[in-house]
């Protein structure tokens, strides 16, 4: 009897706990606004750079993604961007590719800007906010990380720091 | 030997020390009998009212304008106390996890306190027997003794009441409404469907509430509404927004008095695509229609688990603006160029070795904290231009920044972009709504309303016959509305003349 009580209890306490434990996981990714959370397979998307070539995510398996959401009306966003571009040319080399999806501007506004800090990295142009919207991009900069695997690993809205960068760059390292 | 559950509190479980009491507890059992407290289901109550009612002292998140950070917005709006709102979380207070702990602790406290409760509860009233001891019959603060009374006329007399009567050994024992001493438990159940329904809402698939902008003319895809099969686009062919008249004799004695426009209605003449399942995002969509549609305030397009409601537009936004080159000296025209605001070019040949190019572009233009030229956002609500004009006057070009009601010179221009119209688009915002805990939240509520008028509206009327060395004793109990049972009592002494029910002196303590 003492022990059936206790095994009732026990369960009943520990199946609350759990849909309350789910419950609160699942707010914390509802918080940010996003159908993406850390541990999925990023979804592939397929966009056109500033130089007019076809960026796919899904070509960049087996590589780290730095995938960085901006615009060039947003201050946060450049003042990463030269931190960014010197990263880049530093882990480039290590299998480490930066996408800087600009968020529905100008061919004409975005190579002015990308001229002036001579970004090297492709700038998928995501004129339709398809990307945006489908990876929950709520304020600007929001960086994720992608695994060589095509799991996001991380993801983040602040300004980065280039100590940040370089701490996400040796995360997604293959 | 009379195991009379009520005689005395002492006496509620046999004079025998509570469980709790003689075993060692586990650790499972200190959180268990925590939960069962009523007061701390109390205080989970107050602590989610005060933290709901400090939600409200600055506005939610979904309040904030769109395309601002939080983290930043609270502080520079509010101060340090805006800083410590957001850090807490209370600026997405539903959505915070020491709100849902607090929502889940309140869970777990009504199931544990209903379990504690309501299973003795239903188990004491179900095993009750007719004869009761006399001293609990004198403890009722109902009780009279009549020298004779003939049994069968009281039970025909309180089944003619609709008690349920039984009898044993000559003792009578009447019960009516018993099922109202339930109406707490299914007030419980249904409050903890209520919160399992809230529960859900962040369960992916279950909830959607997105908001959608789409231009006129433009093919936009729906957030929220990618699955396997594909994914929903929308089109917006048309925005209306219709004004009453105020000429009309219909409305002219309301809307005299109503200075400028009054609405009449706001709708949107929508197109529903849908992509094939192997869609890629950013790819252009292949497009399959699914319906037309006419969206207008409260009557939304409704697809699969979704709908389109009416939420906001924005009219006359900038599209296209057209310039002409011109010769300032003569007015002479070279030419004229149309401006995709959206997509402008970067050069735009007019021929005759007369060209334009755009140097600089800013939607909507500001200067900035440097004094420098700069663009608020990415929407072309004031957009400017830097153009460098070329003809074969003038091969090395000229430099102006063109802006409306703007054009400044580099220097002394030989050249100007002179305004030559203007096209605007309208937009719609849609919100897209897709709710399957709708359903569990309203059962709920029912559920807790069953409950509520169940306690209320009813109550449990106990009545026990006994014969007695001295006579008859009768005694009864209710567990409100004394009023209604001593009317019963008194239509039973009326017609069976047994002696009147008397109401003790409650005892002074």
């Amino acid at each position: 009897m003492k022990k059936k009580r206790f095994w009732f209890r026990s369960a009943l306490l520990a199946i609350l706990v759990i849909a309350i434990g789910y419950t609160i996981y699942n707010s914390i990714f509802e918080e940010s606004g996003t159908y993406i959370k850390k541990g999925d397979i990023a979804p592939n998307f397929v966009l056109t750079d500033l130089n007019g070539n076809r960026v796919e995510l899904e070509d960049y398996r087996g590589k780290g993604v730095f995938l960085n959401f901006w615009g060039t009306w947003c201050k946060p966003c450049e003042r990463e961007m030269p931190y960014m571009q010197r990263q880049y040319e530093t882990y480039k080399k290590q299998g480490v590719e930066i996408l800087a999806v600009n968020v529905s501007e100008t061919n004409v506004s975005v190579n002015n800007f990308a001229d002036r800090y001579r970004l090297t990295f492709p700038i998928p142009m995501d004129r339709q906010r398809e990307v945006t919207k489908a990876y929950g991009i709520g304020p600007i900069p929001t960086t994720i990380l992608i695994d060589k695997n095509g799991k996001v690993v991380g993801r983040t809205s602040e300004s980065l720091s280039e100590k940040k960068i370089i701490s996400f760059m040796e995360k997604i390292k293959p | 030997m009379d195991n009379d559950v009520e005689v005395l509190s002492s006496m509620r479980y046999e004079g025998s020390a509570r469980r709790s009491q003689t075993y060692n507890k586990t650790f499972v059992d200190h959180i268990w009998n925590f939960f069962s407290s009523v007061r701390v289901g109390v205080w989970l109550i107050i602590l989610i009212l005060v933290a709901a009612a400090i939600g409200t002292i600055f506005p939610q998140e979904t309040f904030i304008p769109p395309n601002v950070d939080p983290a930043t917005h609270y502080e520079s709006e509010y101060g340090t106390l805006g800083l410590i709102y957001y850090l807490l979380g209370f600026h997405n207070l539903y959505g915070s996890w020491w709100f849902i702990i607090l929502l889940g602790m309140l869970g777990v406290s009504l199931i544990i306190a209903s379990l504690d409760r309501g299973i003795p509860l239903y188990k004491a009233l179900k095993t009750q027997r007719v004869t009761r001891h006399d001293q609990f019959m004198k403890k009722q603060r109902l009780f009279s003794i009549s020298k004779e009374a003939e049994l069968d006329e009281i039970k025909y007399t309180l089944e003619s009441l609709r008690y349920k009567v039984r009898e044993e050994n000559g003792n009578l024992f009447a019960e009516k409404g018993r099922f109202s001493r339930w109406g707490a438990y299914v007030n419980h159940v249904g409050l903890i469907i209520f919160l399992l329904g809230a529960m859900l809402r962040f369960f992916p698939g279950m909830y959607v509430d997105e908001i959608l902008w789409v231009r006129e003319g433009e093919k936009a895809s729906i957030p929220g509404t990618k699955s396997d099969e594909g994914q929903y686009y929308l089109e917006n062919k048309e925005f209306i927004l219709e004004m009453y008249d105020k000429k009309d004799k219909k409305f002219n004695g309301a809307l005299s008095s109503v200075n400028g426009e009054v609405a009449k209605n706001y709708q949107s003449n929508v197109t529903l695509y849908k992509t094939k399942p192997n869609h890629t995002i950013g790819e252009d969509p292949e497009l399959v229609k699914v319906q037309d549609g006419e969206i207008r305030v409260n009557e939304p397009l409704k697809f699969d688990s979704f709908a389109l409601y009416q939420t906001d537009f924005k009219l006359n936004e900038f599209s296209k603006m057209s310039f002409e080159l011109e010769e300032k000296a003569t007015g002479k025209k070279f030419g004229k160029l149309t401006v995709d605001l959206h997509d402008p070019k970067k050069k735009y040949d007019l021929s005759n070795g007369y060209k334009v190019e755009i140097e600089e572009y800013f939607p909507n233009f500001i200067l900035n904290e440097q004094n420098q030229p700069s663009t608020i956002n990415n929407l072309p609500d004031n957009p400017a231009f830097v153009f460098s004009m070329y003809s074969p006057k003038t091969p090395k070009g000229e430099k102006a920044f063109v802006g409306i009601q703007k054009n400044i010179e580099a220097g002394e221009n030989q050249f100007k972009m002179s305004f030559a119209g203007i096209e605007t688009k309208d937009l719609t915002a849609l919100t897209v709504k897709k709710d399957h805990t709708l359903w569990i939240i309203a059962l709920g509520g029912i559920i807790f309303m069953i409950g509520v008028t169940q306690g209320l509206y009813w109550n449990y009327r106990r009545i026990w016959i006994k014969q007695n060395q001295d006579g008859v004793w009768a005694a009864a109990h209710t567990n409100k509305n004394w009023y209604g049972l001593k009317k019963d009592l008194d239509f039973l002494v009326d017609k069976t003349g047994i002696t009147p029910l008397v109401e003790k002196e409650t005892d002074p303590k």
